[in-house]
C-alpha cells in the first residue's frame, strides 16, 4: 500500500496540512504537524509570482526568500522529513517554473530521491500535462490534480486521467486563504466527484477553524488547511512549532471525530 | 533550425503553442474560462458583424488609419554620421496619434467587443506605463462597463498623469505593493482578481502574452498596424519596406507590425528590448538575457535564476519593465525569422531627445528604444532602403521621468 492509500484508509477523514518551505524552522514545523496529528503533509515551494495565493502564503514566500531558501534546501527539507517520518505522505506544492526549470525529469527524480510521494502544480492544467505529468508518472511520483467549482462534467474525466494520490477539490473559485465555500456546495461537489473517481477527495481553500474542518470531514476524505497554519508561523516565529502543534491537534480532533459524530 | 515552415503566419497550433512556446499554463479554475474565450473568439472571427463593428470603431473612435510618415529630418541627421552612400530612409507608423496616444487601444477595442459577446459585465486589466490602463478605462467608459486597473505602486509613482487619466475615465486604480511593484506584480494581482470573479469578469490583457488565446487575439487585433503599413507604403513608394523596427516589452506593437510581413522574405524585422542599465546589469531584455520558462500562462523567455525564480526587470520605460516576452517573439527569435537587439535607458533617452529636436515629435520612452536601434542600423543600410519604425506611443506621459533623468526641475 502506498503512503497515500494508508493515510486515506483510516476510519476517519485525513487532515492535510500545508506550510511553506523555508519559512521559519520548517523541519520543526513539520514535526509539530505530525505530532499534532496531521495525516498528509503539503510542503509549499515558494515562488516569486504566486498567482493563485492570497496574502498569507504570498508573505510566507517572501519570508522564505528573505531567508535565502533554494530548491536544494526544499529537497533537503523533504529528505530530512522522510528520514524522520517513514509513513506520512509528503507532497510538494507549487508552480510550474521552479518545478520544470531544470527539466521535468530532473524534478521527478529529485522528488523520488527525497521521499516525496506526490506533486501539486498549480499552473499546469491537464492541457499542458506533457510539461510535467509523464516525468512524474515515470518516476512513480503521484500527480495530484485540482478540481474546482468551474471544472464541469465535460472536463472532469480529463482532469482525473493520470491523477494519483488524492483529488484536491478547491472549494472556492479564488485564491488561497480568503473566502470559505458554503457547506452545501461542498457536499454537492464531493458527491459529484465521488461518482467519477475512486481517488480520495480532499477539500481545501479557506478552511480556518476546527468547526469548518469537521463539517467538511463529514463528507470528504480529507480536509486541507494551509493559510491558517502559515499565519501561525508568521505570528510566532521561532516559537511557532508549539502553536502549530496545538492548533493541528485541535484540527485533527475535530476531523478525526467528525464521522463518529455524524454517525 | 534545419527546416523552415512554409508559412510563418500559421501559428499558434490548436493548443496555442508557437513551437515550444505559448500554451495555457493557468490554474484549473481559469481553464474553462480560457476555453470559453477561445470558442467566442473563433465565433467572432467568422462573424462579419464583429469585424464590421471593430473596423468602424477603429475608424471613427480611434482615428485609424494612422499616418505613415517619412521622417526626412531624422533621416538626414543620421546620414551625417553614416558612411558614404549609407543611411536609409526612416518612416514612422504613427500609432502615437491614435485616440489615447498609443497602439494599446486597438487591442482594447477588440477585447471589449469580445467581453460584450460573452456577456461579461466587469472588466479588469493590468498596466505598466499606464497606456494599456488608459486604453482599457477608455473603452470601458465608451461601453459603460465598470473597470478595475491593477498597477504596480512604483509605476503609479512614475506615471502619475496616466493614473489620473484612468480615474477621470471612471476606472478604479488599485496600486499593487507586492514584489518590485511593477507590471509583473500588477499582472499577478489581476490574475488573482480574475480567478475569484470568473463568473462576470473579463480580463483585458494588454500585450501579446498570457495564456492562449490571448497572444493570438492580441496579435490579430494589433495586426491592423502592419496591414495599414503595407498598404500605405505600397501606395506611396510601390515597395515593401526593407526593415521593420519596433520596441518590445511584451511585444504587442511589434507583433502587430511584423505579423502581416512575416511571409515576405525581403522584409527584415528587428525587435528592440530594453537593456536598462546594460545587459550585464539590471535590464528587461528577456530574449538577450533570459531562458525559456513558464510564467503568467505561457512558456516563453524569462529573466530568471537557476531555481526558476523570476528576476525583477528594470527599464526607464515602465511599459517595457517586464521580465518576459510574448511567446510568438520567443518562437520567431528561435527560428531566426526576426532579429532582436536591445537599447539601454541612456540610448533611449538620447533617441527621445533626438526625435523631439529633429521631427517635432515627443515619443514615448518605449518607441524611443526602437529609434535608438535605428540610429545604429541605418548606418549599415543603403540610402534607398526603407526602414519603418512603429512609433507606438506619444511621450506626454514620460516628460516627468525624462526631466528627472536629465536632472531638470519642472
Amino acid at each position: 500500500m502506498t503512503r497515500f492509500a494508508n493515510a486515506f484508509a483510516k476510519p476517519h477523514a485525513a487532515l492535510v496540512t500545508f506550510v511553506t518551505a523555508g519559512d521559519g524552522d520548517t523541519a520543526a514545523v513539520l514535526d509539530a504537524l505530525v505530532a499534532g496529528g496531521a495525516d498528509v503533509i503539503e510542503l509549499g515551494m515558494p515562488f516569486t509570482d504566486p498567482m493563485a495565493d492570497g496574502p498569507a502564503i504570498q508573505a510566507a514566500n517572501l519570508r522564505s526568500f528573505a531567508a535565502g531558501t533554494t530548491t536544494a534546501d526544499i529537497l533537503a527539507i523533504a529528505k530530512g522529513f522522510r528520514a524522520r517520518h517513514a509513513d506520512i505522505p509528503l507532497v510538494l506544492m507549487g508552480y510550474a517554473n521552479p518545478m520544470t526549470v531544470r527539466g521535468a525529469d530532473w524534478f521527478a527524480a529529485a522528488c523520488k530521491d527525497s521521499g516525496v510521494d506526490g506533486v501539486i502544480c498549480v499552473d499546469i492544467p491537464f492541457e499542458e500535462d506533457d510539461s510535467l505529468g509523464p516525468a512524474l508518472r515515470a518516476a512513480g511520483v503521484d500527480q495530484i490534480r485540482l478540481a474546482t467549482p468551474t471544472t464541469d462534467a465535460a472536463r472532469l474525466p480529463a482532469v482525473l486521467d493520470g491523477a494519483g494520490g488524492f483529488l484536491y477539490y478547491v472549494s472556492v473559485a479564488g485564491i488561497t486563504g480568503l473566502q470559505q465555500a458554503a457547506q452545501a456546495s461542498i457536499e454537492e461537489a464531493v458527491t459529484h466527484l465521488r461518482a467519477q473517481t475512486d481517488l480520495p477527495i480532499a477539500v481545501g481553500f479557506g478552511v480556518r477553524t476546527p468547526e469548518q474542518a469537521a463539517n467538511i470531514a463529514r463528507v470528504a476524505d480529507g480536509v486541507v488547511v494551509g493559510s491558517a497554519l502559515v499565519e501561525l508561523v508568521a505570528q510566532h516565529g521561532a516559537d511557532a512549532p508549539r502553536h502549530i502543534e496545538s492548533f493541528t491537534r485541535s484540527l485533527a480532533a475535530a476531523i478525526h471525530g467528525a464521522k463518529e459524530i455524524a454517525a | 533550425m534545419s527546416t523552415q515552415p512554409n508559412s510563418f503566419r500559421t501559428q499558434p497550433d490548436e493548443r496555442g503553442h508557437f513551437g515550444i512556446f505559448g500554451g495555457r499554463f493557468v490554474a484549473e479554475t481559469l481553464m474553462p474560462l480560457i476555453l470559453d474565450l477561445e470558442r467566442e473568439y473563433r465565433a467572432a472571427q467568422s462573424d462579419p458583424a464583429f469585424a464590421a463593428e471593430f473596423d468602424d470603431l477603429l475608424t471613427h473612435y480611434v482615428g485609424r488609419p494612422s499616418p505613415l510618415y517619412y521622417a526626412e529630418r531624422l533621416t538626414e541627421e543620421l546620414r551625417k554620421d553614416a558612411p558614404a552612400g549609407k543611411g536609409a530612409q526612416i518612416w514612422f507608423k504613427r500609432d502615437e496619434l491614435n485616440h489615447t496616444g498609443a497602439h494599446k487601444i486597438n487591442n482594447c477595442i477588440g477585447q471589449i467587443l469580445l467581453a460584450r459577446r460573452m456577456g461579461k459585465t466587469r472588466i479588469i486589466a493590468e498596466t505598466g506605463a499606464g497606456q494599456h490602463g488608459v486604453a482599457t478605462a477608455t473603452v470601458c467608459a465608451r461601453f459603460g462597463l465598470p473597470c478595475v486597473i491593477y498597477m504596480g505602486a512604483r509605476d503609479m509613482e512614475r506615471q502619475q498623469p496616466n493614473v489620473f487619466r484612468m480615474k477621470l475615465l471612471g476606472a478604479e486604480v488599485i496600486g499593487v505593493e507586492s514584489g518590485a511593484r511593477t507590471l509583473k506584480d500588477a499582472m499577478n494581482e489581476a490574475l488573482r482578481d480574475w480567478v475569484a470573479n470568473v463568473h462576470d469578469t473579463f480580463y483585458i490583457i494588454g500585450t501579446a502574452a498570457g495564456p492562449h488565446p490571448y497572444p493570438e487575439l492580441v496579435r490579430d487585433f494589433q495586426s491592423v498596424i502592419g496591414k495599414e503599413t503595407r498598404a500605405q507604403l505600397l501606395e506611396r513608394t510601390g515597395r515593401l519596406p526593407d526593415l521593420l523596427v519596433a520596441a518590445i516589452g511584451g511585444g504587442s506593437n511589434a507583433i502587430g507590425l511584423f505579423h502581416p510581413f512575416l511571409d515576405d522574405p525581403s522584409v527584415r524585422m528587428l525587435g528592440v528590448e530594453a537593456a536598462g542599465h546594460g545587459l550585464d546589469k539590471e535590464h528587461a531584455a528577456s530574449l538577450a538575457g533570459g531562458a525559456p520558462g513558464i510564467l503568467h500562462g505561457n512558456r516563453t523567455y524569462l529573466l530568471q535564476g537557476e531555481d526558476g525564480q523570476i528576476d525583477e526587470a528594470h527599464s526607464i520605460s515602465a511599459g517595457l519593465d517586464y521580465p518576459g516576452i510574448g511567446p510568438e517573439h520567443a518562437w520567431l527569435r528561435d527560428i531566426g525569422r526576426v532579429e532582436y537587439t536591445s537599447a539601454t535607458d541612456t540610448e533611449a533617452l538620447d533617441a527621445f531627445q533626438l526625435l523631439c529636436r529633429t521631427e517635432g515629435i515627443i515619443p514615448a520612452l518605449e518607441p524611443s528604444h526602437a529609434i535608438a536601434a535605428v540610429t545604429k542600423v541605418t548606418r549599415e543600410m543603403d540610402r534607398d532602403a526603407i526602414i519603418v519604425v512603429n512609433l507606438c506611443g506619444r511621450g506626454d506621459k514620460d516628460i516627468f521621468t525624462v526631466a528627472e533623468a536629465l536632472g531638470t526641475q519642472i
